[in-house]
């Protein structure tokens, strides 16, 4: 227990030491900071929810023909409008980066301003995706029709359901930034949020490619 | 207003329903009757219900585990009652459809809510202080985890009482698990009891994970983890990795039930073997995530009782990480008698042979810890040894299962059922108790009585074999599983046999109840004031029994693997090295919470309102949920400080104690 301590360039919480003139490494440094913990385990977590996706993903694959005579994806899916929720969203990704930019500068009216163009544009997707399942519906295509529809409503609901999560998350967030200001804990989960978002898109260009142009063929 | 539920929920007309349920209700009023007499309430919640502590997490977990132990034993016990008498004109004591929940019941509650629990309560509890920190990556998470758990359990255990239980067996395959079989709310309880715990495991095995990858003790490099750390690693990958594909499968399925979907149903197009497949991608790497942590407590508990490191350490550590990997890719063994074609079950059945390997590698590294090493019987190795014995044959009889041609004759016989008992029984429930016995005295400070634990030892190992060798021999002579009658008189005598090897497991379970009581009342004399009671190796044994809130006063310093071991002859030729040389610093610790409490109470009321489809009680749950949630995220405080002088003076009393009783 002679270890002496010094101050690296690793920095972090508690400072890392060295024993035996050793430089200190990784694992020599001991438990990394909070920041760094929080954002692995939430890279876990996305990564644990990809995994799910990626069942209803093969489901929605092994069930893509099973359409028991009813209505197929040629003849359901519109490309247009799939087009404008792609473009939203994805505009919504860079919102959300301009947000968190605003969050490191800590200037908060920018902040505000962010977050308020990410949550319309992730609130127009939800529209246009609603309008889109209304439509469906209207002509008879619902989830009870055939395995298809089943898989086709279910993995693209999932990743609406993440969506608005989002927005609710989103809409705490800018409370809690209001509220108690530029906290560790505030920034760990704006963080997060924005890591969230982030995936969600990766999602959906799956979800765009696997649902909407192999879907159609 | 209610949705389903009505009066006609309550099984009034079963007299064996009643008296279980009865039974029940009885015992946990009685206990809850007990702490409000003893006025144990605001102990029980400031220090247990809302902990954060890791270490008592780990203790409720193994608690939960205990009692579904007792519970999910009932139901062996009933099922081998009655097919010891069921044959031709003697139709047994259990109606059919009453069999049918009890043998699904044992199934499910046996991994989902005994096995489980009680590897991540062990997880829980020693993977800290092995990497010798004070806390897991996120205590609060932690504690929700424990919750949701006994969400599910309270959920399956109401079913008992209000409604009824699936009868579709542990894995609740469709179409039978589809509304149009199987239209009570039993397969209802099941899956949503499932989903709860469900998150609760998948949060669970996140924060174990982070907590083994980012928060080790400074020098603890991977090579210097102890074994049982790379398991609980490999194994929290794999609940990272399998378990979001239950959510997704259970998901998929209740959509069936509850909005008409058509993924598995038989008519729309569906599919059901897509469930099995499904089910399966997460199941096989499910039996994994159980016994690779065992196979860590086996490593710790030989290497501890043989004086010697392991051997073979980094073998050790690339067969747990190769069966990691290698559980994902033979899940269709499951069910060769699909029809997927020769090539595709070549392969997995080749694949599973494999996985053969890593294992024997185990065993023989276990082996070769042993020789030459002065080996102490104490019962922790006990149930090492027979394990070794027992799981050899498990593996053997699981890798003929594996040749596809063995597999069309054996599938679904009660050979199977042999089989996966064989390495359940042999390999999960041995090492849990034997990770029971090994860790008990750090979390209570005092040792398990040797005699009753010895005894329990012999009678599980005694009772297994005459449990389940009679199964391997009926299923060769054809027997199915889930016979509630048959109609063979040959096979009566072996089922005999099977149901006297029951009552050997039953006396070995009463002498773990007698193990302990024995123990807490002799507790006084078998204090542990060293904190290092069998000589251990590894740093869960360098801090007192039990270890304080903190764990470590001052973070270890780690050089090598062993760590402990090297820090106790090192200190020994320089006894200098006491307590007074350490620089104690005020540290931070995490402050309870009754958010993971209350979190799984609205889990448990959104829960019970889906199976009986009262939506205003849903959306109240789901409501009340969001507000806890929102409640945590507004507080102030998420940490409290404990004084440098207050650190030094638990710690300096440690030393002195471990001194004391170090008379060599």
């Amino acid at each position: 227990m002679t270890a002496t301590t010094t101050a690296t360039t690793l920095g972090g919480h508690e400072p890392p030491h060295t024993h035996h003139g050793m430089p200190a490494s990784a694992s020599a440094a001991g438990p990394a900071p909070k920041r760094i913990i929080i954002a692995y385990g939430f890279w876990l977590f996305l990564l644990s929810d990809i995994v799910m996706f990626s069942a209803f993903f093969a489901t929605f694959a092994v069930l893509g023909k099973a359409t028991a005579g009813g209505p197929t994806g040629a003849e359901l899916f519109d490309a247009r409008n799939v087009a404008v929720e792609t473009a939203l969203l994805l505009f919504s990704s860079f919102s959300c980066g301009m947000m968190s930019l605003a969050m490191d500068a800590r200037h908060r009216g920018t902040f505000y301003l962010g977050a308020a163009i990410t949550f319309i544009l992730g609130l127009g997707f939800l529209v246009l995706e609603m309008r889109e399942f209304a439509n469906m519906v209207a002509r008879g295509a619902t989830a009870d029709r055939s395995a298809f529809l089943s898989g086709f409503f279910t993995l693209v609901g999932c990743h609406g359901a993440h969506v608005a999560v989002g927005l609710l998350w989103l809409g705490v967030m800018v409370a809690q930034v209001a509220d108690k200001g530029w906290r560790a804990t505030v920034l760990h989960r704006l963080m997060c949020f924005s890591l969230f978002w982030h995936a969600l898109d990766i999602i959906w260009v799956a979800l765009f490619t696997i649902v909407y142009l192999m879907g159609v063929r | 207003m209610f949705g389903k539920l009505s009066w006609s929920a309550i099984p009034i007309n079963e007299p064996i329903d009643m008296i279980a349920s009865g039974l029940m209700i009885l015992a946990v009023l009685g206990v809850l009757a007990w702490v409000t007499v003893k006025g144990y309430w605001p102990y029980l919640w400031r220090e247990w219900l809302t902990s954060v502590d890791h270490k008592r997490i780990g203790v409720m977990y193994v608690v939960l585990a205990l009692v579904m132990l007792l519970r999910g034993f009932t139901d062996a016990v009933m099922m081998r009652l009655q097919q010891a008498v069921s044959v031709g004109p003697d139709a047994g004591y259990l109606p059919p459809e009453h069999y049918n929940q009890i043998f699904s019941a044992h199934g499910t509650i046996m991994i989902f809510f005994m096995a489980m629990p009680f590897v991540i309560g062990l997880m829980n509890f020693a993977v800290p202080l092995q990497l010798g920190i004070r806390d897991v990556a996120f205590p609060t998470l932690n504690s929700v985890s424990l919750w949701l758990t006994a969400s599910g359990i309270l959920l399956t255990n109401l079913s008992l009482v209000v409604g009824e239980f699936a009868r579709t067996g542990w894995l609740a395959y469709p179409p039978l698990s589809e509304l149009k079989y199987s239209p009570g709310v039993g397969v209802d309880y099941y899956l949503w009891a499932l989903q709860i715990s469900g998150v609760g495991t998948l949060l669970s095995g996140i924060n174990l994970a982070t907590t083994i990858l980012k928060m080790r003790a400074p020098g603890m490099s991977y090579m210097r983890m102890p074994v049982f750390c790379w398991t609980a690693l490999a194994s929290n990958l794999l609940i990272i990795a399998a378990f979001p594909v239950l959510t997704a499968t259970f998901a998929m399925l209740l959509l069936d039930r509850y909005l008409g979907m058509h993924f598995f149903t038989a008519d729309g197009d569906g599919n059901p073997m897509m469930y099995v497949n499904l089910i399966w991608v997460w199941g096989h790497p499910e039996v994994y995530i159980l016994i690779l942590p065992c196979f860590g407590v086996f490593s710790e508990v030989v290497s501890t009782f043989s004086g010697k490191p392991l051997f073979g350490y980094r073998s050790m550590v690339a067969a747990t990480m190769a069966i990691c990997i290698l559980s994902f890719i033979v899940w269709l063994h499951h069910f060769f008698t699909m029809g997927a074609g020769a090539n595709v079950n070549g392969f997995f059945g080749v694949m599973t042979m494999i996985i053969a390997v890593p294992t024997g590698v185990k065993v023989y590294n276990w082996l070769f810890t042993m020789y030459g090493g002065r080996v102490r019987f104490n019962a922790p190795i006990l149930w090492s040894v027979g394990f070794m014995v027992t799981f050899v044959i498990g593996g053997m009889t699981g890798v003929l299962l594996a040749v596809p041609p063995a597999d069309f004759i054996l599938h679904n016989s009660l050979f199977l059922i042999a089989h996966f008992h064989n390495v359940i029984i042999g390999g999960v429930v041995f090492g849990v108790l034997a990770g029971y016995m090994y860790w008990f005295p750090k979390a209570f400070g005092f040792t398990l009585d040797e005699g009753w634990g010895k005894v329990s030892f012999w009678c599980w190992f005694v009772g297994f074999y005459l449990a389940f060798m009679p199964l391997y021999y009926l299923g060769m002579l054809g027997m199915t599983r889930r016979l509630q009658h048959y109609d063979n008189p040959g096979w009566q005598p072996w089922l005999i046999v099977a149901a006297v090897g029951v009552a050997f497991i039953l006396a070995g379970i009463l002498a773990l109840i007698i193990q302990l009581v024995v123990s807490m009342r002799t507790r006084e004399r078998r204090r542990d004031r060293t904190g290092d009671p069998w000589q251990g190796r590894t740093l869960e044994w360098s801090t007192s029994s039990p270890p304080p809130a903190w764990n470590f006063a001052v973070l270890p310093q780690v050089e090598r693997e062993d760590a402990y071991w090297h820090m106790k002859r090192r200190a020994r030729e320089e006894r200098a090295a006491a307590a007074e040389a350490l620089a104690y610093e005020p540290i931070h610790m995490p402050l309870n919470s009754p958010t993971g409490f209350v979190t799984a109470f609205f889990a448990v009321v959104t829960g019970f309102a889906l199976i009986w489809h009262i939506w205003w009680l849903v959306i109240l749950g789901l409501v009340g949920a969001l507000i806890t949630t929102l409640v945590f995220a507004w507080r102030d405080e998420s940490e409290f400080e404990i004084a440098a002088e207050e650190l030094a003076q638990v710690d300096r009393a440690h030393q002195q104690a471990y001194w004391a009783g170090d008379t060599p």
